[in-house]
């Protein structure tokens, strides 16, 4: 009877292979993983006591724990409240987290595997880990100024602020309208947490959407700069001097629809110069262009600007898009979509992108908000690097379309965007959405021209303002223009 | 009893008693309890817990008190299990005495009671069992004479609990029964007598059914008269349990019964059929009773359906957030996973000790195992053979079963985890088993007794009476 007992001696050592296997598994390989999730109260409530690492603004904490008195040790307060909601997030222990309060998580609450040697020493020390810090990019004026702008438009105005350095791709500012306050969220009272919440989540203004990267919409003839470069790009303008079509309206053969001028004018005559096309916005000479470049080569064009992809590391991010999947456009589609109606639909990051890259010889440069992460030593464990994204153009053609983009501004549609002694390039758009809803003013600005220092991209997506009033120019443009005094310093 | 001294040349096994070993490896275990106790009390309230003295001098002399009745009933009984039992019910007692720190006004609604002191009550009561069992069984081969009525009484055991009166409902499983203040699961003693039944039976009808019989697609199947009564018993005992609706003894009764046929019969054929019935009984249970389904629903996606797999979920949270080292005893949140302090306890430990301490508990779960099957392989004689693998396969698995369900290897069942667990008669019938098994070990390891050998003229010339079984 040994031969059976033997056997099943071995298949007792098999049974508890597995189980040594599995529990280093659970423990080991997919512990992180679960740790991460965020219904984990085990974690929640260990990190609700921890000593969170702060997220900074030129020094300033913007996120940061402070000693508490009651059962968690720790409370997480935000001290400019709905200013820098959206890139912080928040850190709720009833609904988790949001934005960097996620995304760097690890390094806040200091179980990142770089501070591996801070939580030995914690350990052996039996101190709880205390967190690294997480600086950002921003400017905190340029973010102030912004949030402003667009607070002075009314409370009911919804809109956003992306800016960036074209030369860097470090976001300057990141604002939304209408905004929330994290504190709400981040409170021990639970029961006034799961009102903030309810009250939050059924806004119909989405008042916790990151508009500035999140919500795509029509960006009308901002989309133009797309276009115009994609027509540089493919010869079918060299300069911008070149003779483009004008005139009060495109017909397309066998239909009935025709491509119009906003307001009905006719551009100053047909054809017109492609310079003189950007600086009256014309529908007319884009969306002939528009056809003459092709669905492809646009396409391609808006995808080499960032259009399609989530370059953002960290915060969520939507991808711009030119036409939805697989869609093949009439005649008169590709009119519409060359002057960024129809299906075209970007977030205003993009836009900032688009202008960005123009002022940057052709190259776009992938954007980044955090700056440096440190250990709570502070030591430096990663800093934000520029990024070259891609070639959107050649130097020469982007130096024609910056130039053009800077006569937009001193005798265009774009004047509202003039600062005293620099060079600034602009685009405004005004977009249709449907007839019910007033249409998006869009400004997309950047200064200086050569050398440039900040690109900005504004949306106003609905206003108190009557509905024929609403022009890019007049409602984006100045704020636009703060934006990129406050960054230049002026 | 002395090592015979022999005088003639042929140099005889010497077994050694190794007490001494076993009285190490005990003050060991003592140790690792007593400061897991104080180790609770630092984590969860920053102070040694009052009366740490009073209760380490009761262990010590507790543990004094067991090495004594071994040495004294057992004295050559295996000297490393009684330590890794006495290591594993002291680690339990600390986590259960943990849990208390935290679960009151939490627990089970806010009605959880502490549990530890009737933990620590059941302990002595096990260790009662224990000395009992050493005592009465002074050679476990007496109990073959029992095999008939042992079957009886675990088919009377396991009918007790749907009695109306005493027969209590807790969670859906009808396995308990009530006396007086107490409430027992007879399933835990049902187990042991199955054990003798099947190893008496076996013993004495293993060659009827390896033999005489037929070939039915390459398995030997035995005539039916050897096969009627032991298909019987276990087809009652499951057929009890199914209306118990307690799979997880169900499994375990089905196994040790397989396990042990092949053990008697050698033939691995047995393990197949085992195989076949297990899996076709699975898929009725899987098709006939929601709650089967509903845990293997469970182990294969605990997250798609957080609220009603909330204690598995919280059990691999509560593991993970162990990690390799743990949070330290008293540092964790077990109190979140509910009935931590007895199906979970596994979770439990592993969130607070980590990876290591429970690849710790694993291990010696795994040599109390190892020893069983060793004493099996060295016992002389068959029915010794039969009980201690019996005993010691079905220990394994039941760790198999319990730990796999907790960390999700495998689906959930509702099984004790030994020394480990809070319940009385889980740790009362555990170290009644072992009990058993260091009096097989004993037996086992003791020198034979010396008979027959004619070694001159003169002993020739005394008339010698068979020695038996004890000397």
């Amino acid at each position: 009877m040994n031969r059976p007992i033997r056997s099943l001696a071995v298949g007792c050592l098999v049974l508890f292979l597995a189980l040594l296997v599995n529990v280093n598994y659970v423990q080991f390989v997919k512990a992180d993983d679960l740790n991460d999730d965020t219904g984990n109260k085990r974690v929640i409530n260990e990190q609700f006591s921890r000593n969170r690492g702060p997220i900074l603004v030129a020094g300033r904490p913007v996120a940061e724990s402070k000693k508490s008195s009651d059962q968690y040790k720790y409370q997480r307060v935000y001290p400019d409240k709905g200013l820098y909601a959206h890139v912080t997030g928040y850190f709720s222990y009833v609904f988790g987290r949001g934005a960097l309060e996620n995304s760097e998580n690890q390094i806040l609450s200091g179980s990142d595997n770089r501070l591996f040697v801070n939580r030995v020493v914690d350990l052996l020390s039996n101190k709880q880990p205390t967190g690294g810090s997480v600086e950002l990019t921003l400017d905190p004026l340029a973010q102030k100024t912004a949030a402003d702008g667009l607070a002075a438009l009314g409370k009911d105005t919804k809109g956003a602020v992306a800016a960036i350095n074209p030369q860097t791709g470090e976001i300057l500012a990141m604002v939304n309208q209408p905004t929330y306050d994290p504190n709400q969220l981040a409170s021990h009272d639970f029961t006034a947490v799961q009102k903030a919440w309810d009250k939050l989540t059924n806004d119909d203004d989405q008042p916790m959407l990151n508009r500035t990267t999140q919500q795509i919409l029509p960006p009308g003839s901002t989309f133009k700069l797309v276009t115009a470069a994609a027509a540089l790009e493919n010869g079918v303008v060299d300069n911008a001097s070149d003779k483009v079509k004008g005139g009060r309206s495109l017909s397309f053969p066998g239909v009935q629809y025709k491509l119009v001028n906003e307001n009905g004018s006719s551009c100053g005559g047909d054809p017109i110069t492609f310079g003189r096309a950007l600086e009256v916005s014309c529908n007319v000479s884009f969306g002939s262009l528009a056809g003459k470049i092709g669905q492809d080569a646009l396409d391609e064009q808006a995808s080499k600007f960032g259009f399609g992809t989530d370059p953002l590391a960290g915060l969520p991010m939507n991808p711009s898009r030119f036409t939805t999947s697989d869609t093949q456009l009439e005649n008169t589609q590709l009119a519409q979509s060359g002057i960024g109606q129809f299906e075209v639909a970007a977030t205003p990051l993009q836009m900032a992108m688009v202008a960005g890259a123009i002022a940057n010889e052709g190259e776009v440069m992938r954007p980044y908000v955090i700056k440096t992460v440190r250990s709570p030593n502070v030591r430096v464990l990663e800093k934000g690097e520029p990024q070259a994204f891609g070639r959107a153009m050649s130097r020469s053609n982007a130096a024609i379309l910056r130039d053009m983009m800077v006569k937009v501004v001193e005798r265009g549609t774009a004047t509202s965007a003039r600062i005293n002694g620099v060079d600034v390039g602009g685009k405004t758009g005004t977009a249709q959405s449907t007839p019910d809803r007033p249409p998006y003013a869009w400004f997309v600005a950047f200064a200086p021209a050569k050398n440039p220092k900040v690109a900005v991209a504004v949306v106003v997506e609905s206003s108190d303002t009557a509905r024929d009033e609403i022009a890019g120019g007049r409602l984006a443009g100045p704020i636009a223009r703060s934006v990129m005094e406050a960054v230049l310093g002026r | 009893m002395v090592a015979p001294s022999s005088s003639s040349g042929t140099p005889a096994w010497v077994p050694r008693k190794r007490r001494g070993t076993e009285l190490v490896l005990t003050s060991m275990a003592v140790g690792i309890a007593i400061f897991a106790y104080v180790a609770v009390g630092l984590g969860a309230r920053g102070t040694v817990p009052a009366g740490v003295f009073k209760l380490a001098a009761a262990v010590i002399v507790v543990a004094i008190a067991t090495t004594i009745v071994v040495r004294r009933l057992a004295p050559y009984a295996d000297p490393v299990l009684l330590p890794l039992v006495i290591a594993l019910n002291g680690i339990g007692l600390a986590m259960i005495y943990r849990i208390d720190q935290d679960c009151p006004g939490f627990c089970l609604g806010g009605d959880y009671q502490p549990l530890a002191n009737a933990q620590l009550m059941w302990t002595a009561l096990g260790l009662v069992a224990f000395t009992v069992v050493l005592f009465v069984v002074n050679d476990h081969r007496m109990l073959q004479r029992f095999t008939y009525s042992a079957g009886l009484a675990a088919i009377v055991l396991l009918v007790l609990p749907l009695l109306p009166g005493i027969g209590q409902n807790i969670r859906g499983a009808r396995i308990w029964i009530n006396l007086g203040p107490f409430s027992f699961q007879p399933g835990e003693a049902a187990k042991i007598c199955l054990a003798v039944f099947f190893a008496g039976y076996l013993v004495r009808h293993k060659d009827a059914l390896a033999l005489a019989g037929r070939r039915v697609l390459g398995v030997d199947l035995p005539r039916g008269r050897d096969l009627g009564p032991i298909l019987a018993g276990w087809l009652i005992s499951v057929g009890i349990l199914v209306f118990q609706r307690d799979l997880g003894s169900s499994l375990l009764f089905f196994g040790l019964f397989v396990v042990m046929l092949y053990i008697a019969t050698e033939r691995p054929g047995w393990l197949v059929v085992g195989a076949v019935l297990f899996v076709s009984g699975s898929y009725f249970g899987y098709l006939a009773f929601g709650h089967v389904r509903a845990r293997f629903d469970a182990w294969l996606d605990p997250f798609g359906n957080p609220d009603a797999n909330g204690q598995l979920i919280s059990s691999l949270y509560g593991l993970a957030h162990g990690g390799v080292l743990g949070r330290g005893l008293g540092q964790g949140s077990p109190e979140l996973t509910p009935f931590s302090f007895s199906d979970f306890i596994v979770g439990a430990l592993g969130e607070e000790l980590g990876l290591t301490g429970l690849m710790a508990i694993l291990l010696i779960y795994g040599l109390i195992v190892e020893r069983g099957l060793r004493i099996a392989l060295t016992c002389r004689d068959a029915f010794g053979k039969l009980l201690a693998a019996g005993l010691a396969v079905s220990f394994a698995l039941q760790v198999f079963v319990v730990v796999g369900g907790v960390t999700r290897l495998i689906p959930l069942t509702g099984l004790t985890t030994p020394f480990l667990a809070q319940g009385g008669s889980s740790i009362v019938m555990n170290w009644a088993i072992m009990g058993l098994l260091l009096r097989i070990s004993d037996q086992t390891r003791r020198p034979a007794p010396e008979i027959s050998t004619v070694q001159s003229d003169e002993e020739t010339q005394i008339v010698k009476l068979p020695a038996g079984g004890t000397a």
